[in-house]
């Protein structure tokens, strides 16, 4: 079997099992958890696109989730657009953002901590510009007025929504997928791993880190548009606060960079930790952040391939996939 | 050599790094489908000339012509592309990646299909000896098997012109004895190499024409064994007054 029939088996196997979830129970909490989780997992798949396979260290991608979000929004309420239509715009409005910081800080050579912290500024210009523009209604943020209906993406139960975020999430392993088994995927990986090694044979880093940028920008978009249509409403501390970038990148880091599955184990395993912890510490604010620096330190000191990295220690009958 | 024949014509290149003159006024020209050599002793500049030749730096003055175009300060992957590829002295695997992947990176170049590039890249692999070791990670090679490595990327870019930067150092006696065929079989390929080399026995043994550079400036040519004869290039090498002292050694003898 090649590697690529491989992963597109294995990514339906995991799509099939998750999609039967809202069909076997009707329970809120449950569904709430799936849909938490599978979020999570689409921004920390997001993230590594362009950090695990591209090797630029992005700590800003609120700058593309608030983006998208906003977009979704403004789309529907000010222009009235159908969030169906708003969605895929939505990622697009995300996408160009992405190309154009991404143009910015490729184009004058910016690498390693320099990259991380222009997007980290990009992002924060970004929430303050939003709290003080008219259209992104300031402060007081954006509500999205509830109409009920599929076609409006308002799902009657969190099931619709579960559907919703797993088709998202299975854009992200089918992006991932494809870097994995494609020309594009190689030559990223080959600027993460040697950029001038890379250049020698004929690659160029700008075109290719830049559409990396393009790639995870969208996917991290489209996570904006659907907390939206999750929870109707949006400001910019939630779009663009530094809160979410850490959630994408911990996700990643602690699942595996640079891997297919890497980045949902460990958005779940984190997920469960955070919700876990939560019934412990009760409802203080922001304690789930003190836990994801904590795992965080753990993993980068004694896993740093992260939780996909013990798979090759695994017995080897263990090991049916590759 | 007349100039129709030379692939790679370099005229009057100059680069200089503050108030180092790094290479000054080299002109050569490569002839199509020779395997040619550039000597000279540590610091001359061969690194850097490499580096103006391949795009990776920016030649102050001069030119550097590939098959009659002019590519001075192109970047380095359009050079690629044109088909000219260079190795690193110091080598540059893409060490999270298996050895077939790395070379299929450079197998990506002319075409878009990763089963085609991967299947290339393990026909590259055998040209090199790395067929017994497709699988493993690059990072695991030994030194003589990274040199291969690099060797068989730059290889699967299909280039007509290869420019090895010391493909030979760090590797001991009887591994630079299994490389120096390799080396002869690309050139029989058809492929035009120049290489800067520090090993003069592979120098002697390969090499239709040496180019010397000591200081930044080209001392001398002609054959291996002109060249090791010349008296500038025995003082570049051995000291003032070296040659000298070794002509009187050679007359009394």
């Amino acid at each position: 079997m090649t590697k690529l029939l491989k992963d597109m088996v294995s990514i339906g196997l995991f799509v099939w099992t998750v999609a039967f979830i809202p069909v076997l129970t009707q329970s809120g909490v449950t569904l709430n958890f799936v849909m938490m989780a599978l979020f999570a997992c689409l921004m920390a798949q997001a993230w590594n696109v362009l950090g695990g396979f591209g090797g630029q260290f992005s700590f800003g991608h609120a700058l593309f989730f608030g983006t998208g979000a906003y977009f979704q929004a403004i789309a529907q309420i000010s222009w009235g657009w159908n969030p169906w239509v708003a969605l895929p715009a939505a990622m697009l409005a995300a996408a160009l953002v992405g190309a154009w910081v991404g143009a910015l800080s490729f184009r004058y050579g910016l690498k390693g901590s320099y990259f991380a912290l222009v997007t980290l500024a990009f992002a924060e210009v970004f929430r303050i510009v939003s709290l003080s523009v008219p259209f992104t209604g300031a402060g007081v943020g954006l509500m999205l007025p509830l109409n009920e209906s599929w076609t409006n993406m308002q799902f009657g139960s969190r099931a619709g929504f579960v559907w919703l975020i797993l088709g998202l999430v299975t854009l992200a392993l089918c992006v991932t997928a494809y870097l994995r088994n494609s020309r594009f995927g190689a030559y990223l990986q080959a600027v993460r791993d040697n950029e001038d090694a890379a250049r020698a044979i004929g690659v160029n880093p700008f075109y290719v880190k830049t559409w990396a940028t393009v790639l995870s920008g969208a996917l991290m978009g489209s996570a904006g548009a659907f907390y939206v249509q999750v929870f109707q409403y949006i400001d910019p501390g939630i779009g663009f606060g530094s809160h979410t970038s850490v959630e994408a990148l911990v996700g990643a880091i602690v699942g595996g960079m640079g891997t297919l599955w890497g980045p949902v184990l460990g958005a779940l395993a984190l997920h469960v930790l955070a919700d876990l912890t939560r019934n412990l510490f009760g409802q203080m604010p922001g304690i789930n952040m003190v836990i994801y620096g904590a795992v965080l330190v753990v993993i980068v000191m004694f896993l740093p391939r992260g939780i996909a990295g013990l798979y090759p220690h695994l017995p080897k009958s263990w090991r049916r996939y590759d | 050599m007349t100039k129709s024949t030379a692939l790679l014509e370099v005229q009057g290149v100059s680069r200089a790094f503050g108030g180092l003159k790094a290479v000054q006024n080299v002109s050569l020209d490569v002839p199509q489908g020779a395997l040619t050599a550039l000597i000279g002793p540590n610091g001359a500049g061969k690194t850097t000339l490499f580096a103006l030749l391949s795009g990776f730096l920016t030649p102050d003055t001069g030119r550097v012509i590939f098959k009659g175009q002019d590519i001075t300060g192109q970047a380095p992957h359009l050079n690629a592309k044109l088909g000219m590829t260079r190795t690193f002295q110091i080598v540059q695997p893409f060490a999270a990646q298996t050895v077939r992947e790395n070379i299929a990176v450079g197998a990506h170049l002319h075409t878009a299909s990763r089963t085609q590039a991967l299947a290339a890249a393990e026909q590259v692999a055998q040209r090199v000896g790395l067929a017994d070791q497709l699988d493993k990670l690059a990072s695991d090679l030994t030194v003589a098997g990274r040199k291969r490595l690099e060797l068989a990327r730059a290889l699967a870019t299909q280039p007509q012109l290869l420019l090895l930067d010391e493909v030979l150092a760090g590797l001991n006696p009887q591994e630079i004895a299994e490389m120096i065929p390799v080396v002869r079989a690309i050139a029989a390929s058809g492929v035009t190499v120049l290489m800067i080399e520090h090993v003069m026995q592979a120098v002697m043994s390969l090499a239709e024409h040496v180019w010397v550079l000591a200081q930044g400036q080209l001392i001398a040519q002609g054959t291996p064994s002109e060249v090791t004869r010349h008296p500038q290039v025995i003082e570049a090498y051995l000291g003032h007054g070296t040659a000298a002292r070794l002509r009187q050694a050679e007359v009394s003898a």
